[in-house]
């Protein structure tokens, strides 16, 4: 019970032409855990994550090959609907891209293209997302606002709650704090330890010290391939390669 | 040594300076020649068209001696281009907006298709509008159809369409590669990012767009001048013919009588406004709608 594996990418491979991005992946992502990708610019953390909910698919240029299971299913292979995968994780993106609707909208969107559209059981979602991601009392009485009227960081969480709002049951967050001031960094931190309760949580980030903080499990990467992975503990206190003693240093990036 | 160095730095500097003061005294110099020919031109259209300009002008037809300065109005003229210019651009928007839109989200990963079908656009987009008219007189005579309002609608939306798809598509390619993967990590068909984000995300271009083909389509003679004819009555029905503003102002002016020249500045001075009113309108719309549009 205790180390379930959510997901679990098998020799994946991704290249752009003869350029490798991506070489022979192989990882586990523990379920309702936070697992932390870390690595240098370039490496391939965002490809990687891309890849995870196949946004891939809109850069033709880009040749994947390998297995992604998430609870079995081998979501690269797989006959159900790429909408039904992706609608299973919530995605945080480097700086938040709010709808160009109201905030309601924003959060109510994800409920409606799934087809639940009564009214009442509506509001209520839409307030319970905003509850989570800890938004509602600052934005309760201007709903109607457009998103784009909303701080940075307030984009950010609603980013978040319109994420949650699909029901997923994983989360992956590609840098969601590099646009955000200590403040509102702080506070997504919180709430994606409050959510790993109920959530896969996956996080690129190049901040050490807020990886070190929120891991469980950690992952790195260097030049497109997996160097490193474990729990976040040993992986802080003991690094087994020269590469990873060196990135933890500083010295690489 | 060292003082020449810093000699050459502020040579480099002045020159850098002088560059801009030149720069900035041939923007300013174009900027203010548009601006002057601009009002040149309004300016003696008002002046020579005002004072013929009537009541009697825009709500009456041509009566008999109209054509020798005498009693009646453009009436026809005005109302004929309206329809004219309405039926083109709703034509053209509701071809266009799905081509653009089918560029933009469809074929978004076939970019090199997409460059090549833009450059084709902007080629139509420069033909003259007499081959347009020509082109569509030529398909008329083919099938035995006359000229009427609804080949003038059809001529003319072919004429604006490349306009519409383009000044569109625009807009479209504004829209973010993060916005466009946001909404599709929510589980977007490709419909609803296209009909649910992006139009709302580009309403302001698409408005434009609209504008921009409706003015050309209102003041266009050529393509019109063999396909709708001209009449003084208000058309009915799309099989009849009709009267345009252009044409309107093309015959007085083409006038020996001195009174029918003028009137053909107050057309002027008509046609004008109309663009005019429009374009305030649609700004004034656009304001309203485009609260919700992400500034990236
Ligand atoms: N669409 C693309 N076309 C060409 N090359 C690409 C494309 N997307 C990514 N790459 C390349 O793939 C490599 C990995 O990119 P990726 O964005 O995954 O890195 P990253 O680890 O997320 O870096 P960062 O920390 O800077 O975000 C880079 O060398 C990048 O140039
Ligand atoms: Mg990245």
């Amino acid at each position: 019970m205790e180390n379930q594996t959510k997901i679990k990418v098998e020799s994946l491979n991704l290249s752009i032409g003869n350029k490798v991005i991506l070489n022979d992946i192989n990882i586990s992502i523990p379920k309702n855990k936070i697992t932390v990708i870390l690595g240098p610019s370039g490496c391939g953390k965002s490809t990687l994550m891309k890849s995870m909910n196949r946004l891939t698919d809109l850069y033709p240029e880009m040749k994947v090959s390998g297995n992604i299971f998430i609870d079995d299913e081998d979501i690269l292979h797989t006959k159900n609907d790429v909408t039904e995968i992706r609608k299973r994780m919530g995605l945080l993106s480097q700086r938040p891209y709010p709808l160009p609707m109201s905030i309601y909208k924003n959060v109510a969107y994800g409920l409606k293209i799934s087809g639940r559209v009564n009214k009442q059981l509506l509001n209520k979602r839409v307030e319970h997302y905003l509850q989570q991601a800890s938004l509602w009392n600052e934005v309760k009485d201007r709903l109607k606002d457009p998103a784009s009227s909303l701080s940075i960081g307030q984009q950010q969480r609603l980013c978040l709650a319109r994420g949650l709002a699909v029901d997923p049951d994983i989360i992956l967050a590609d840098e969601p704090t590099s646009a955000l001031d200590p403040i509102s960094s702080q506070e997504i931190e919180k709430k994606f330890l409050e959510l790993k309760g109920n959530y896969t949580i996956i996080l690129v980030t190049h901040i050490l010290r807020q990886a070190a903080r929120i891991a469980d499990y950690v992952v790195f990467m260097y030049l497109g391939e997996v160097i490193e992975q474990g729990p976040a503990k040993e992986f802080f206190s003991n690094p087994q390669t020269e590469i990873t003693k060196a990135y933890l240093r500083g010295s690489i990036n | 040594m060292k003082k020449d160095s810093n000699k050459k730095t502020s040579f480099k500097k002045q020159r850098l300076k002088y560059e801009e003061y030149f720069f900035r005294g041939v923007m300013l110099l174009s900027s203010c020649l548009i601006a002057f020919i601009l009002g040149l031109i309004i300016y003696s259209i008002l002046v020579k068209g005002v004072p013929s300009l009537s009541w009697e002008m825009i709500t009456q037809t041509p009566k008999g001696g109209f054509y020798f300065g005498k009693e009646g109005g453009i009436l026809n003229a005005i109302i004929g281009s309206i329809y004219l210019a309405f039926g083109a651009t709703f034509i053209a928007f509701i071809i266009g907006l799905p081509i653009s839109l089918y560029m933009n989200v469809w074929l978004s990963h076939k970019e090199k298709w997409v460059n090549m079908l833009r450059f084709i656009l902007d080629l139509l987009w420069g033909i003259p509008s007499i081959v347009y008219g020509a082109f569509g007189f030529t398909i008329m005579i083919l099938l035995g159809i006359k000229a009427s309002l609804l080949a003038g609608i059809i001529v003319t939306a072919l004429l604006i369409l490349p306009i519409m798809i383009r000044a569109i598509d625009e807009g479209l390619k504004t829209v973010p590669k993060g916005l466009k993967e946001s909404s599709y990590s929510l589980g977007s068909t490709k419909s609803e990012l296209a009909f649910k984000i992006m139009l709302r995300q580009c309403i302001p271009g698409i408005v434009t767009a609209v504008l921009l083909s409706f003015g050309r389509a209102i003041g266009d003679a050529a393509a019109v001048l063999f396909t709708t004819g001209f009449t003084d009555n208000i058309p009915t029905a799309l099989n009849q013919p009709t009267a345009t503003l252009p044409l309107a102002i093309f015959f007085q002016l083409s006038s020996p009588i001195p009174e029918v020249k003028e009137r053909a500045y107050a057309a002027a001075v008509i046609l004008t406004s109309i663009i005019l009113i429009i374009s305030v309108l649609s700004r004034v719309l656009t304001q309203k709608y485009n609260k919700h549009t992400i500034k990236f």
